[in-house]
């Protein structure tokens, strides 16, 4: 056991830090400076900077143009990005959709896919929420019925996240209404041009444009575009699950938020005169939370330690949603918190509170949904008490 | 990075395990805590001494292994699976890590070399009546007489301090703060009971009498202090992280077998979300144990940090495990013949020892970074 870094691994966190500090555009690193909220097009800004160093999926194996990181390494660099304040990047594309198309694509569909989202030419959004089907995902509606060379789309996804920005979306539809729910899905790459899709944005509780609506009438979609087996999609919905769980332990957020709150508790004064972070009370509010968010970390480490020995995701990651969610929304409350009547700031531009606390409203809003999304910590629970726990169903 | 352990430490641990689920289950700590005597056994001491594991951190020149703390740890771990009642923490941690820390080579040899071989046992008096766990909190006084010392005043609930052959003694001299090692047949002491069946003692100094050569003075004894209590709130985590599994476990399988409303309890979806809350708090238990174990002998700023965050987690965590444990289990667990409520029993005796909640909290507080 040796919980520290070799002398490679601490020079390669140098130059990454160098690079991230001589690459970003002045505009962003702004932004960063002050804690903002980044738009799309600021976020595939930054994407384009980074695959033109070559390090845009330090995730992806070599072949398909990743950078051949180390498990330790891709960490280190996502620390590195998350203390620069960095954009984060949009992972419909290369977290979700990019990683299912190289295990389960054709080869001309990794051909034809692949390069562009790395890229970053294309833009990718998800389709699998239903208006009647979000923890029940497998009762879902939408329907694509085969027409010879083509299926013709009906239906409509929900929470189809910065669609408006988007070129692509991977849809979960129905193509079989016969055996178990599950049995009739598939895995289909639809171009959000296609006539008969239209896509519908609405603010969320942060008023920021990122969920939308996205309708289906009688869209056309080439047989090619079916990734994965017929009738098989539920799969690959479940291995994209797996990929999901590091991104959602969140712990780039959580200490980004820590170190957002006592940028705000050394701005906000007590009572006595003094910043709140010289108060013993807040001191301690902030450290708690500090001391839980390593013990996420560690935890992260530990999954990270094992996928780097190639095994499956242990007991350990099934949890990291679950805590790294509700420490995102602590986090969140507790910057609200210390900034008092300030907090009730929205949307007021420059002067109404400092450039670094102008977001934490909004985010404090919208980040509910980090316990909703990515299967509801209520899911979680009840898989974890089945798969893991091996408790009885009724 | 690397969280793996190595073949020798895999095989310690599972030698341990297995000596805790063939010889030491928690019958066993019933039939001892029951009885009269110390609380633990001497022949299983000696035992322990045998198979090599008080030697592990100690230097090979004394008997040592000349290990680290994780391999302290890993048996602590297993001890607190089955509630094994030798004092491994209050003897080999509290006790014998003054003198690895604190002492000369030939102090090593004099105190630490039979303990390693299970023929002595060894406890640390530091704390008082009424105080609490900052390390100079001492208003004992060590007087200079002749070459030798003189020691005064009382140190409260010292862990084997009732069965212990040699105490380690805090006490203020002219020179700042000093540790001393004292016979535990030198001293008044009274045997108490403690809430987890237990023993310990309240120690009388008396005028007692301490010649120069059992001061502890190869580093400052403040600088010792503080790294003793951090191995041993790392003990306390690892000894804490054994029970929190072991209270998972017996939890789910009386889920898996109790039956009511004709259905086993576990199929309940309010019970399954509960254990689940069980079940992440120990994962997390799992990272801070391993973090401080890892840590903790390297002394400095992050090695505190690792320890105060894995003694709230085991406050905070540890206890959350043990609370609900009892509540899952209904009625039977709020009685003694249920094991649960042991565990329950010794989960707060280790989260109130070596700092608690309040003083890791702060302690982290003040040291925090300001960005």
């Amino acid at each position: 056991m040796d919980l520290s870094f070799s002398a490679e691994e601490l020079a390669f966190r140098d130059e990454v830090r160098a690079w991230i500090a001589d690459a970003m555009p002045p505009h962003i690193k702004k932004k960063a400076d002050d804690a903002g909220h980044f738009e799309m097009p600021e976020v595939m800004e930054w994407h384009k900077v980074l695959y033109e160093k070559g390090w845009v999926a330090p995730h992806w194996p070599k072949e398909h143009g990743g950078p051949g990181f180390t498990a330790t390494e891709r960490f280190l660099f996502s620390e590195e990005l998350e203390l620069a304040g960095a954009p984060i990047l949009s992972p419909f594309g290369l977290v979700m959709v990019g990683p299912l198309i190289q295990r389960f694509g054709t080869e001309e569909q990794k051909k034809r896919f692949l390069p562009k989202i790395l890229s970053g030419e294309e833009v990718w959004c998800q389709g699998y929420s239903e208006p009647n089907a979000g923890s029940d995902l497998a009762s879902l509606r939408t329907m694509a019925i085969d027409e010879g060379d083509h299926f013709v789309v009906t239906g409509q996804k929900t929470w189809t996240t910065y669609a408006q920005y988007a070129d692509w979306i991977f849809c979960l539809v129905r193509t079989s209404t016969e055996g178990k729910k599950q049995a009739g899905i598939s895995f289909l790459l639809i171009p959000l041009d296609t006539p008969g899709v239209e896509v519908k944005p609405m603010l969320t509780l942060g008023h920021t444009p990122a969920f939308c609506d996205t309708y289906f009438e009688n869209a056309k979609v080439p047989k090619e575009n079916l990734l994965g087996p017929l009738n098989g999609g539920w799969n690959l919905a479940k291995a994209l699950l797996g990929h999901e769980r590091t991104l959602v332990a969140a712990v780039g957020h959580c200490r980004r938020n820590v170190r957002l709150a006592k940028r705000i508790a050394a701005h906000q004064l007590g009572a006595d005169g003094k910043p709140l972070l010289e108060d013993p009370y807040w001191r301690e509010r902030i450290a708690r939370l500090e001391m839980r968010l390593r013990a996420h970390q560690m935890t992260n480490y530990r999954a990270l330690a094992e996928q780097q020995k190639g095994k499956h995701p242990g007991p350990e990651s099934s949890i990291l949603k679950l805590v790294g969610s509700e420490l995102v929304q602590q986090t969140d409350e507790l910057c609200m918190e210390l900034m008092g009547p300030d907090s009730l700031n929205w949307f007021n531009g420059e002067g109404a509170v400092a450039p670094f606390e102008q977001w934490v409203g909004p985010m404090f809003c919208y980040d509910r949904a980090t316990t909703i999304y990515a299967g509801s910590n209520e899911i979680q629970k009840n898989i974890i008490a089945k798969l893991i726990l091996g408790l009885p169903k009724k | 990075m690397d969280f793996d352990l190595n073949d020798d430490q895999k095989m310690l641990a599972k030698t341990v395990a297995d000596f805790g689920k063939k010889e030491s289950t928690v019958e066993r700590f019933r039939k001892v805590r029951d009885a009269e005597g110390p609380g633990w056994e001497k022949a299983v001491w000696q035992k322990m001494g045998e198979l090599g594991w008080l030697s592990v951190p100690f230097p090979e020149e004394v008997g040592g292994f000349g290990g680290s703390f994780v391999e302290v740890g890993l048996i602590l771990e297993q001890l607190g699976k089955t509630l094994v009642p030798e004092p491994y923490l209050a003897s080999v941690v509290l006790g014998g890590y003054p003198i690895l820390l604190g002492g000369t080579a030939e102090q090593q040899q004099r105190f630490l070399a039979p303990m390693i071989e299970g023929k002595t046992s060894l406890a640390l008096a530091h704390r008082e009546p009424a105080r609490r766990f900052a390390p100079g909190a001492v208003a004992a006084t060590a007087t200079k007489d002749g070459e030798g010392w003189v020691l005064e005043g009382t140190k409260a609930w010292v862990p084997n301090g009732h069965a212990a052959d040699q105490i380690v003694v805090a006490a203020k001299a002219e020179d700042g703060l000093g540790l001393f090692v004292v016979d535990g047949d030198a001293v008044e002491r009274e045997t108490l009971g403690c809430i987890d069946g237990h023993r310990a003692a309240h120690v009388k100094l008396d005028g007692v009498k301490v010649e120069a050569d059992r001061r502890l003075a190869a580093k400052p004894a403040e600088e010792v202090l503080v790294q003793v209590l951090d191995h041993g709130a790392a003990g306390c985590v690892a000894e804490g992280f054994g029970l929190a599994q072991s209270m998972l476990w017996m939890t789910l399988d009386y889920l898996k077998t109790r039956e009511q409303f004709g259905v086993k309890i576990g199929s309940f979806q309010a019970l399954q979300h509960r254990s689940v809350d069980m079940f992440v708090e120990v994962e997390l238990l799992k990272s801070v144990f391993t973090e401080a174990i890892a840590r903790v002998d390297q002394g400095d700023l992050e090695a505190r940090r690792a320890v105060s965050a894995a003694k709230l987690q085991l406050a905070q965590g540890g206890q959350f495990v043990s609370r609900q444990a009892i509540q899952l289990h209904g009625g039977i667990g709020v009685t003694d013949e249920a094991d649960i409520g042991l565990f329950f029993k010794r989960m707060h005796s280790l989260v109130t020892l070596c700092g608690d909640e309040a003083f890791h909290v702060r302690r982290f507080a003040e040291e925090m970074d300001a960005a």
